[in-house]
Order: C-alpha cells, then sequence, then structure tokens
C-alpha cells in the first residue's frame, strides 16, 4: 500500500494533535501533589458512581427506545418520516440548557405531562435521579438512533426476506436477523450514546437541579468546583476521563472485534 | 456517477484542508499583516476607543443602561460587555482575556483578580439583599424565612460554591433555620427559572433578581437579609487597554447617576 | 409430467401479475407435485419477479392470484406460506452457524431448539455437510453454500420450493458437481418446484419442464428436449444454439425472406426453420453438385467459440456457421469477405409457428 499520502496524513495528525492536546492541557495542569487527598472526598466517589450510574441507565433506555425508533425511520414508510427524522436531531442542535427548560415545560411539575404524572401517580421528575436519567436520555438518544438507523439502511434487506421465507414473524426477523446483523451499529450508538450521557451538563442541571448524591453528576461537581477552585475541576475532569476511557477500551476489546 | 460523486465528497475536504494548509504555511508575512490594524487598535500608545467591561450576570440590565449613557458621554467610545458568573469572569481574566473593567459580584471573586495582581484597589459599589421568591400564586403559602425549613416546601438555593448560595447559607444560619433544598443551583438565573416555573415553592434570590423577573415571581423579603449582605466591588484593570476610559466608566458607576440606575433595579448604594 | 396434476387440485396454479412503471409482469404457471419448472429468460424479462410473487416477497397486482395444492396463497404473507427459497447468493445468516441457519425454518415454525437442530443436522447430512454443521457461512466455499441454502429451505417441509438461479454464483467446476447433486434432491422433493435460470443448461439437467419468459410474457414452453429442437424464438435460438427463421411453409419448401429453404417435413402456412451452426459449410467459389440450401453471404465477424470458430453471416438470410479452425485456414476467411455457405435439407429442421 506503501506510506499515507501527505494530503491525508497532514490534517489527520493536525486533527488527532487537536483533539488531544486539551486533555494534555488537563495533565499538565493537574495538581498532582494534592491529588490523593482531593479524590479521597466523598463527594467525588459519589458524583462518579452517580455519573456511571445514571449514563448507563440512560444507555439502556435509549436502547430500549432508540433501536425501535431507528427501525421504524429504517423500515417502514410511512407520512412525514423525513419530518420525523429531522426531529430527532433536535436534541443535537439545541443547547442543552434549553433542552433542560424544555423538558421541565413537559415533565416538570407544572409541566403539560408532568402535572398529569404528579396528580396521578404522585411521581415528580425533577430533583430525582430518575430526572437525571431522563435529561442524559433526551440528549443522549439521537447519537443512538442516527448510529442504529444507519447500521438498519447498511444492512442488506433481503436477509430479512430470507428469514420472512422461512416462516420469521416480522418480530422473529428483527430479534433473530436484524439485531445481530446490525450489532456493530447498535454498540457503536450504544458507546456514543453513552459518552453523551456521561459528560452531560446542560440538561441536566437545568432539569434534574443539582444535590450532591442525588442528582451533583460528574460535570457538575466539575461546573461548581470551576467557580471556587479550578484545580479540583481538573482533578474530577481527569478521574471522570480516566474511568471513561478506561471503560470504553475495555468495552471495545470486549465487543468489537477489531478486523 | 455515483463514483464520480462519492470522490468529490472524498476530495473537497481535502482540497479545502490543502488550500487553507498552504495559504496558513505560505502567509506568515500577509497573515501579520492581516491582523495589524486590530493589534494597532489595541496596542498603540494612543488610547483605545473599546472599553471591555466584564460584569457579574446580575448587572446585565444596569450595566447595559449605564453602557449606553457612557457611550452618549463619550463619542467614539464604544463599550463592550461580558456578563457571567463572577467566578468565571475572575479566571478569564487571569487566563489573560483582554478586559478594562471587572465588576464582581462577591469579594472573593475579585479577590482572584486581585491575587494575581491584576487590578489595585477595588472599590465596593453596590450590596445586594437577598429576598425569598415564589411562584405568584404562592402554592406553599410560604411568608418568612422559617417556613422554608417544612419538607413539605420544595426549596431551590444557590450553590454554595457562587455569591448567591454563600449569601444563603449566612442568611440561614443567622437565623437558625435548616433548610433541605432539592436542587443546589450554579447560578443565580437558574435559580430563578426554578421558581418562575414553578418546579420549586420557594428559592433564596437576589433582591434585584425579583425586580428584574417583573411579576414573574414575588419577592419576600426577611430580616436575617441584612445578615447577608453581598458586596459587588468594581475595579479598573490594571493591564487596560483603555485605561483612561476604564477610570472613567468605574467613575460613572459610582456617580449619583450610577446609584440611580442601579438603586431602580434593587440595589442597595453604599 | 405435463402439468396435468395441478388440474387435480394438486401443486401450484398461479397466474402471476405484478405491475410496475414500464414493466407488466403477466404469465400463467402450472406445476404439479414432483415437477420441475424452470423459468427461463434474459435477464430482465420478470423471472425473478415471478419467483417473488410466489413467495410473498413482491405484492400481485390486480387479477394475480396464486394456489397451491387447492389453498390460495396470495392473501397470505411470506412467512405463513408454505414455501422454501434459495437464493441467487443464498443469503445464509451471517452471525448463525450452518447448523442454526438450517435449523432456523422449524425454529420459525414452532420446533423446540434440539427438534430443529435434530431436522437440520439430519438434512445437513442429506447434503453431505455434517462436518461444516458449526461452521460460519463465511467460511463456507460456494458449493457449501449453496448445499446449506438447500437444506435451509427444504428444512421446513415446504409444498414449494422456489429457486433464484441457484448455480450462477458458482464457478464452472463446481457448477458441475453441485448442478447433479441439486437434480437428485429436486428428484427427491415430492412438492412442486419452480426454479428461475438465464442458463440452458441448468434448465436442461433440472427441470421437467420449461417456460420461457421474455418482456414479462410466456413465448414458450415445454419440455426441454421439445424447447431445444424447437425454439420459437431468437432468445431461445441463441439459448440452444441453433440459426432460426420464421416463414411461410408451402410443402417441403419454406421461404424466409429472400430465401427458399428445402426442408423434409410436409408442412403448409407460417412455419419455423431451425439448424445448427455446426450444419452450415463454406465455400470460396460457388459449389457444384446435388441440391442444397445455397446462398451468397459476407462475413460479418469471426470468433473463437469453444473448439472451433464461429463465422457471423450476413446476406438473404443472418446466420452463424461453426467451423474448425483448419477450414478458416484453407478457406483464409476475413471479415467483409464474400463467401458461399450452404445447408442440407436433412439437417434443417422445420415446424409450424
Amino acid at each position: 500500500m506503501g506510506r499515507p499520502p501527505w494530503p491525508l496524513l497532514i490534517p489527520a495528525v493536525i486533527g488527532m494533535a487537536f483533539l488531544v492536546l486539551p486533555l494534555a492541557g488537563l495533565l499538565v495542569r493537574a495538581p498532582w501533589s494534592t491529588l490523593p487527598s482531593r479524590l479521597a472526598g466523598a463527594q467525588v466517589l459519589e458524583a462518579l458512581r452517580l455519573s456511571l450510574v445514571t449514563a448507563t441507565v440512560a444507555t439502556a433506555v435509549c436502547l430500549l427506545l432508540g433501536v425501535p425508533l431507528a427501525w421504524l425511520l429504517a423500515r417502514v414508510s410511512f407520512p412525514g418520516r423525513r419530518v420525523v427524522r429531522a426531529l430527532i436531531t433536535v436534541p443535537l442542535v439545541l443547547p442543552p440548557v434549553v433542552g433542560g427548560v424544555a423538558l421541565l415545560l413537559v415533565l416538570g411539575r407544572r409541566g403539560l405531562v408532568g402535572q398529569w404524572l404528579d396528580a396521578t401517580f404522585g411521581v415528580s421528575l425533577p430533583f430525582t435521579t430518575a430526572g437525571v436519567v431522563v435529561a442524559e436520555a433526551f440528549v443522549a438518544m439521537p447519537f443512538l438512533v442516527i448510529s442504529v438507523e444507519g447500521a438498519l439502511r447498511g444492512a442488506d434487506p433481503r436477509f430479512e426476506e430470507a428469514a420472512a421465507t422461512l416462516g420469521a414473524s416480522r418480530w422473529t426477523v428483527f430479534h433473530r436477523v436484524t439485531l445481530p446483523l446490525v450489532a456493530p451499529g447498535v454498540v457503536a450508538g450504544a458507546v456514543l450514546c453513552w459518552a453523551r450521557a456521561l459528560g452531560e451538563f446542560g440538561a441536566t442541571i437545568t432539569f434534574a437541579g443539582n444535590f450532591p448524591g442525588r442528582t451533583q453528576t460528574m460535570p457538575l461537581a466539575v461546573y461548581l468546583a470551576l467557580e471556587t477552585d479550578p484545580e479540583s475541576a481538573i482533578v474530577l475532569s481527569l478521574v471522570l476521563l480516566v474511568v471513561s476511557v478506561a471503560i470504553l477500551a475495555a468495552l471495545r476489546d470486549r465487543w468489537v472485534t477489531s478486523p | 456517477m455515483f463514483r464520480r460523486l462519492s470522490r468529490w465528497a472524498v476530495a473537497a475536504p481535502v482540497v479545502l484542508a490543502l488550500a487553507t494548509g498552504l495559504s496558513g504555511c505560505g502567509s506568515g508575512e500577509p497573515a501579520a499583516t492581516a491582523s495589524s490594524p486590530t493589534s494597532a487598535s489595541t496596542t498603540a500608545p494612543a488610547e483605545a476607543t473599546t472599553l471591555n467591561v466584564f460584569a457579574a450576570a446580575s448587572l446585565t440590565g444596569t450595566f447595559t443602561e449605564l453602557g449606553k449613557a457612557f457611550e452618549a458621554a463619550h463619542p467614539g467610545a464604544s463599550v463592550r460587555f461580558n456578563f457571567g458568573s463572577s467566578a468565571t469572569l475572575a479566571q478569564q481574566i487571569t487566563q489573560g482575556a483582554p478586559a478594562d473593567v471587572f465588576a464582581a459580584a462577591s469579594p472573593a471573586t475579585m479577590k482572584t483578580v486581585t491575587d494575581a495582581s491584576l487590578a489595585a484597589s477595588p472599590v465596593t459599589f453596590v450590596r445586594n439583599k437577598l429576598e425569598i421568591a415564589v411562584p405568584p400564586d404562592n402554592p406553599a403559602k410560604v411568608d418568612a424565612l422559617s417556613d422554608l425549613a417544612d419538607p413539605k416546601v420544595k426549596v431551590a438555593l444557590c450553590a454554595a460554591q457562587v455569591p448567591c448560595g454563600a449569601a444563603a447559607v449566612k442568611a440561614l444560619d443567622a437565623a437558625g433555620v435548616t433548610v433541605k433544598p432539592v436542587t443546589l443551583e450554579q447560578d443565580v438565573k437558574a435559580t430563578l427559572t426554578k421558581v418562575q416555573l414553578g418546579e420549586v415553592d420557594a428559592a433564596l434570590v437576589y433582591k434585584t433578581d425579583v425586580l428584574a423577573s417583573q411579576g414573574k415571581v414575588t419577592g419576600i423579603a426577611f430580616p436575617e437579609a441584612d445578615k447577608a449582605v453581598n458586596d459587588y466591588p468594581i475595579a479598573p484593570l490594571s493591564n487596560a487597554s483603555a485605561p483612561g476610559l476604564a477610570q472613567q466608566f468605574v467613575d460613572l458607576v459610582l456617580s449619583q447617576q450610577g446609584r440611580d440606575v442601579l438603586g431602580k433595579a434593587g440595589f442597595e448604594t453604599p | 409430467m405435463s402439468g396435468s396434476g395441478a388440474a387435480d387440485g394438486g401443486g401450484l396454479r398461479a397466474r402471476l401479475v405484478v405491475t410496475r412503471a414500464a414493466f407488466v409482469l403477466d404469465i400463467e404457471l402450472e406445476v404439479a407435485p414432483g415437477e420441475v419448472l424452470a423459468l427461463l429468460g434474459p435477464n430482465g424479462a420478470g423471472k425473478t419477479t415471478a419467483l417473488r410473487a410466489l413467495a410473498g416477497l413482491a405484492a400481485l397486482s390486480e387479477g394475480g392470484r396464486i394456489g397451491l395444492d387447492g389453498r390460495p396463497l396470495h392473501d397470505l404473507p411470506a412467512e405463513l406460506r408454505p414455501i422454501g427459497m434459495v437464493f441467487q447468493d443464498y443469503l445464509l445468516f451471517p452471525h448463525l452457524s450452518a447448523l442454526d441457519n438450517v435449523a432456523f425454518g422449524p425454529r420459525c415454525h414452532g420446533a423446540s431448539k434440539a427438534e430443529a437442530r435434530r431436522t437440520a443436522a439430519a438434512l445437513l447430512e442429506r447434503v453431505g455437510l455434517s462436518a461444516h454443521a458449526s461452521a460460519r457461512p463465511g467460511t463456507l466455499s460456494g458449493g457449501q453454500a449453496q448445499r446449506v441454502a438447500l437444506a435451509r429451505a427444504l428444512a421446513v417441509g415446504p409444498r414449494l420450493l422456489l429457486l433464484d438461479e441457484p448455480l450462477a454464483a458458482l464457478d464452472a467446476h463446481t457448477r458441475l458437481e453441485i448442478r447433479s447433486q441439486l437434480r437428485r434432491h429436486l428428484d427427491d422433493f415430492d412438492g412442486a418446484a419452480v426454479l428461475v435460470t438465464h442458463d440452458p443448461l441448468d434448465a436442461m439437467v433440472l427441470a421437467d419442464r420449461l417456460v420461457v419468459v421474455e418482456d414479462g410474457a410466456i413465448v414458450q414452453t415445454g419440455p426441454p428436449a421439445e424447447v431445444a429442437r424447437r425454439p420459437r424464438t431468437d432468445y431461445v435460438a441463441r439459448l440452444v444454439g441453433l440459426n432460426l427463421y420464421r416463414g411461410t411453409a408451402s410443402d417441403r419448401r419454406v421461404e424466409v425472406g429472400g430465401m427458399s429453404f428445402s426442408v423434409v417435413e410436409h408442412l403448409q402456412g407460417p412455419a419455423f426453420v431451425a439448424f445448427s451452426p455446426a450444419a452450415v459449410a463454406l465455400y470460396r467459389a460457388r459449389p457444384d453438385g446435388t441440391p442444397r440450401n445455397l446462398w451468397q453471404a459476407r462475413i460479418e465477424g469471426i470468433e473463437r467459440h469453444g473448439d472451433n470458430v464461429r463465422v457471423h453471416l450476413e446476406g438473404p438470410i443472418t446466420a452463424f456457421a461453426d467451423i474448425t479452425p483448419a477450414a478458416v485456414a484453407d478457406l483464409d476467411l476475413t471479415p467483409g469477405q464474400a463467401i458461399w455457405a450452404s445447408v442440407k435439407a436433412t439437417e434443417t429442421h422445420a415446424y409450424p409457428a
């Protein structure tokens, strides 16, 4: 194959540096000497645990709702499909804080649906851990839907036809043929989704508020630390980074077999 | 056809990258020339005509008004504001952001800047007092600070790391009231939003924020607020590009005209 | 064998109507139980569309109907039709082993996992692939994949077996072997079978009866030998390698364009004349002797054809002549050259059009 051509190599290296250098900045400025004592704070572990739990639950929610949605968009033609597809990207372009306000308007105590939830079930989502999951899922789901839909569109639909001629119902076709075929796309989407949920800040703090142990995830802790103690913020960011990179690397080895 | 299209799709970004890359490599000189007009306007010995004011978010309304008055009084000068969380602004200034004046919502955030020897002798120009903010219909029937201790009342406070949160802690301590808030918001505007949307029954915010909400929340004054008064310091910055204008702006804020504008918004002037 | 079995309720009786933009398929098929019908035709003739319509993968238009063993099929979705289908590129599920591919159908039909696997194992044994039961499709050779695909289609116990170009993806050597194996499996199959192919040899070997489809309509039907001997369209004639002309017969002569053919059959009215390219003799000068079908032609092109050389002739009729390379050298043939061509009356075959 020879050497990679320089019109590709040079932008690639610049792109990589652009993504990696800020991380190097964090590492250089990290207060290494006081790091252990800063990490020992109970709130750090609490926030980290909450972040991991909520991001994982949010990803599960996104899988549960997003994969069928992606299937619908890729496999069933219905009026307004293009509009729905465009609407799904709304959480991507919406500033997350606005997304949080929008969630409050719908699911808040006086929101369109929230009012009813409160009156009927006594359920109120804002300021709860469930609210964090809702905010994260709202912001992260487009990543999953878009990558799964892409995988579905790329998958050969004739495999599904073959399954139908063997007597498989649409549901059987979906879970025994379609899903395994697009599994790499689902995994990739779930990873993106999880990463986005883990870093979620704006919608979370707006919809779920900020309370240690209940709704204060790592990004919220980082933001508030930044107000008074930037060095702590760097430490918290590094912890979040190391943990997420470690988890993603481990998952990659487990699920995504590199060619 | 598709083949050709897809080849173009791949080629286009590369061509773009090449074009920009080439102009980037070969144009050290032109680039410097291109940027020289701006650098001249900020580093020339002659005084710059643009004044950069970094001010706490709670000053947005009043300072915008004062900025217009300043421009009217100083033909040719223009005032640019950067409103935000005082702590964020202080960090931007210490990281070298181009600022001429800093108006902070707390002495602590101003201290970050004075500690870095970027400002000398800040002056307290206003004080802000807390009030209890409730939705107009006041669903939890709150009328005193002690009502916030009721576990059935949902309360939002600012996080202790930001000035309004620090003040809230002080006021509650002074009153001997223990509150279990449902959330510790990142700034006073976010706290106010929660009241406006009816997500909480009450919150502790600044009197100025209650006034600025124009009736969307109702403010309830409480005596312990006097124990937690927030001082707003202002200072021209030592490496200002427009030191003369900076001092004149600070003077305007401290003048009777400035006090009138700020007082109307609910600030207490010393 | 002639499809008469379909008349008394068994087997397949179908009228396939599929209307698309700029294309209409409208054919009637009858296939008796145990009979293998081949749909033969050029690309785009509608063969695969017909097969997909039978499978329920393409919707029938107004007027279309499918009956199998006396029961209407056209209202059922694909998954409820008692069919088995072998796709052109097999479409084995890449994430399942060969065994699980074959067990897929029985599982969908309600068999337990163990039961389905037993059925699948027995079928894999029948097609000689027991050793590859746990292999992923990606690791199988083309011939093996084809046999797994056949086993998978047979595993559901279909009453109608559909095969879409089952040998097209195989190389020549494998094809020979798989073709004869497939013939055996088709002989064992007691339901109706419909095979789509554009390869006349596949059709001849595998099918009991041919249906030739061109432009969405049936142009000829009959047993393979009959179709091969008496082509009725240029397409079929080319497939079976005959020169074919349509003309008007009057006793033992058939007038074709500017030519008058002597034939052995007594015929009247519209008729076909067919003869093999190998029956055409070429001469530089006008030959003397017995009366033959003789005409003067111009050489349009010369190309290799197997071990022989195929000469394209223009003139009163367009014809192919197959001659040996040695003859090409003797005659010193070049394109554009004028030449005499002849064919014996006994080498022609004439039949009513």
